[in-house]
């Protein structure tokens, strides 16, 4: 198992294409950071706008863990795009190249190469996420430095003192890995269903769009379906960014609001890997290379 | 003629006697008079409801007549707009108001006497202020002062170690908030709302920061500086 995962691997970043979502990655960090670091004064001033009608607000709000938070919620959407355009492509591609017959004359099984590949594609993905971690966090740290971190969300605030952000942000990147795997196993699924690269990418692709604007939607009727769609577990991640009060409104300092909805979330994500990945290996058995 | 000399002159004795500065604000400004200048350690907590805040350190540096800072040590604080620089200090030093009684009332089992204070000035940033005073301590207990652009703002102490200088060992401003809402659009936050937050939104308007003082370092010299 161990020689298919260093042989998948070897092929994954000897491809130009691998490199698409690292350089994507950085070029949109760089232009947020740079952005933010030009004129992130006027966009604090008008995310607080109606914080200072009513309290001064004295402090590095600024700062690299919040602007790790920005680039998150900005780029964790997109990063599954970028995530499918290798894991789609797996065994499609080597279908399509008539590769595909070769591997499976091995003394391997079919299994053994499908689970290979996939943790190939899930190393990958995870070193794709260390990447956006060490831009996202470690880059804007350095560039805004750190204070508190001054959370704005849609009805509230939450201040998080410095010493107690960065173990939210180890279990933020842990539970994104998790929602990225998830599209790593899903890419895998449609790539077994076929013989060439185009079509497991692109149907990657919408059914994340697909799925994600049905978890947005706040139809009753899609409200049955919602808890079991990965799409509506991916950004839970936010959730180590939430903070319990105590009765007297006082933030309890290493609490997490609501961790029974992280855990569910866990759940449903290793469920739908399980469930992709178990399925990629019984069509791939299945699979006719011969035609 | 006669009548309008004589309503002249009760008009002008009148407005001496408002003007005139009450003696127990003397004797509240005699004894805050012995402090030039303070560094005051304390825990400041924070208690609006669409904030979730833990508490913090803070140092709060005074000097006379009117300079104030409240400075927490490392990380982000989160004041009332205006409110915290109308202490009893700032507001006494400007030496710039006029007061009228306003009989006695029972605080917290204290019989407190109140005093409004009207500015003379039209540049000074407060309205009107009143003030619970203990005549025999000469303490102020509690303030209510609108400002002309903050708000209002209502501040209530309590004594300890430090009365003598008339500190407080704790103060809690309370001030009343606005709505705070950002569009989803902005915060990235699609899908269902938090029901317990929008319900605690709900539930009060009034906010509140308490600072409860652990130690003063009295009349050792600040530099401008620092404010």
């Amino acid at each position: 198992m161990k020689s298919i995962i260093a042989f998948e691997l070897y092929k994954i970043f000897r491809r130009p294409r691998t490199y698409i979502a690292f350089g994507a990655i950085a070029a949109l960090i760089v232009v947020i950071q740079f952005g933010l670091k030009i004129d992130g004064e006027s966009y604090a001033s008008f995310l607080m706008k109606d914080i200072n009608d009513t309290l001064t607000v004295d402090g590095k709000v600024l700062n690299g863990y919040l602007i790790c938070y920005i680039l998150l919620q900005l780029l964790l959407v997109h990063v599954p795009l970028l995530v499918a355009l290798i894991a789609a492509d797996m065994i499609s591609g080597e279908a399509n190249l008539g590769t595909l017959r070769l591997l499976f004359s091995t003394p391997f099984t079919r299994t053994e190469w499908v689970l290979g590949k996939f943790i190939a594609a899930s190393i990958y993905t995870i070193v794709l996420l260390i990447w956006l971690a060490f831009l996202a966090l470690f880059v804007s740290m350095w560039v805004f430095g750190t204070d508190d971190l001054f959370l704005m969300k849609s009805n509230y605030v939450v201040l998080i003192q410095e010493k107690d952000v960065l173990w939210r942000y180890v279990g933020a990147f842990v539970f994104a890995s998790f929602s990225l795997l998830t599209v790593t196993a899903l890419g895998f699924l449609m790539s077994s269903m076929a013989n060439n690269s185009i079509g497991p990418i692109v149907g990657t692709m919408s059914a994340i769009v697909f799925f994600t604007i049905l978890s947005t939607l706040n139809i009753p009727l899609f409200s049955i379906i919602k808890p079991y769609l990965f799409t509506t577990h991916m950004n839970n991640w936010k959730e180590f960014f939430d903070i319990q009060v105590n009765d007297g409104n006082e933030a309890i300092a290493g609490s997490i609001l609501n961790i029974a909805k992280i855990k569910n979330s866990l759940f449903v994500l290793s469920a739908h890997i399980i469930l992709f990945v178990t399925a990629a290996v019984y069509i791939t058995k299945k699979k006719d290379i011969l035609s | 003629m006669k009548k309008v000399i004589v309503f002249a002159f009760f008009y002008c004795c009148s407005n001496v006697v408002i003007a005139q500065v009450d003696p127990l604000i003397e004797k509240v400004s005699k004894k805050l008079g012995l402090v030039n200048d303070y560094v005051a350690e304390g825990v400041m907590k924070t208690d609006v409801s669409f904030i979730k805040a833990s508490l913090g350190k803070v140092k709060v540096y005074f000097k006379k007549p009117n300079l104030l800072k409240v400075k927490k040590e490392g990380g982000i604080s989160l004041l009332p707009k205006g409110g915290v620089s109308l202490t009893i200090n700032t507001l006494l030093n400007t030496k710039k108001y006029s007061t009228i009684p306003g009989g006695t009332q029972v605080v917290n089992g204290k019989t407190l006497t109140v005093l409004k204070l009207i500015p003379n000035d039209d540049n000074l940033d407060w309205v009107i202020s009143t003030l619970w005073i203990d005549p025999v301590e000469a303490l102020v207990y509690k303030t209510a002062t609108t400002t002309k652009e903050n708000g209002s703002y209502e501040i209530t102490m309590q004594y300890g170690a430090y009365a003598q200088y008339g500190l407080a060992s704790k103060i809690v401003f309370s001030f009343n908030t606005k709505d705070y809402k950002l569009p989803n659009g902005i915060t990235l936050e699609f899908g269902d709302e938090d029901p317990a937050a929008k319900k605690k939104l709900l539930k009060n308007k009034k906010g509140t920061v308490e600072i409860t003082y652990n130690n003063y370092i009295i009349n050792k010299g600040i530099p401008n500086s620092i404010f």
